[in-house]
């Protein structure tokens, strides 16, 4: 199945890009996705900081199972305000 | 009206959209964008944002707003891309019969938008650059 994953402000930086698509083995989850991920994008992996996920734009936990077509976004600690 | 923008944010308009006959109250809540953080000279600031799910999210802190507390209309609008000192980077906008529901409303709004919605702020200093709460980036210069 095909993962669309997008990068934001950090995670974009050391991703070096926005978009990613991501073949994965049907049945994987967030976590998954994160460590193939991390094989792509060696420095993706900022220590010290707590992502959240969300999987087509709602709040997801890490075991999530992922379907074909699923956005996902890693969500590094937000600071709006 | 729960959005984001790229534009600079017109406090008119928000105040407008919740105008309301039943209302007696309209409270306005504008962040604004500081010159300093941490004892460091801010030269920039630059917000990055995921708009269909921030939009989603301060959508939602709407609805339990309205469920928390008697308002009447509510509006968030929220800065993206680059934000010169001194302006506004996010406008709320309630209103309610009596005043302590928006005010009540305005605060848990702010505070939600904080915890929540998938924004986020690149502080540019002199010498160095942080995403706000990452603690990485560029290294920052000495104080």
């Amino acid at each position: 199945m095909k993962i669309r994953v997008k990068f934001f402000a950090i995670l974009r930086e050391r991703a070096g890009t926005s978009v990613a698509i991501k073949e994965l083995a049907n049945g994987s989850t967030v976590a998954d996705l994160w460590r193939e991920l991390q094989k792509d994008y060696i420095k993706l992996d900022v220590p010290g900081i707590r992502l959240l996920y969300a999987v087509n734009q709602n709040y997801v936990s890490l075991d999530h199972v992922l379907k074909d077509q699923d956005e996902v976004v890693f969500i590094p600690p937000v600071s709006g305000g | 009206m729960f959005r984001v923008t790229h534009q600079p944010i017109d406090l008119q308009k928000l105040v407008d959209y919740v105008t309301d006959p039943e209302a007696g109250a309209i409270v306005t809540f504008i962040g604004t964008t500081r010159n300093n953080n941490e004892g460091r000279k801010v030269i920039a600031l630059d917000y990055d944002g995921y708009p269909e799910m921030a939009e989603k999210e301060l959508a939602r802190i709407g609805a339990d707003a309205t469920k928390n507390w008697p308002i009447c209309r509510m509006a968030i609008l929220h800065r993206l891309g680059p934000v010169q000192i001194g302006e506004a980077s996010v406008v709320i906008a309630v209103s309610s019969a009596h005043r302590d529901a928006a005010f009540a409303a305005s605060r848990f709004a702010i505070e939600e938008i904080k915890k929540t919605v998938p924004i986020w702020k690149k502080e540019v200093f002199e010498g160095g650059e942080v995403w706000v709460g990452t603690q990485t980036g560029q290294p920052l210069p000495d104080r």
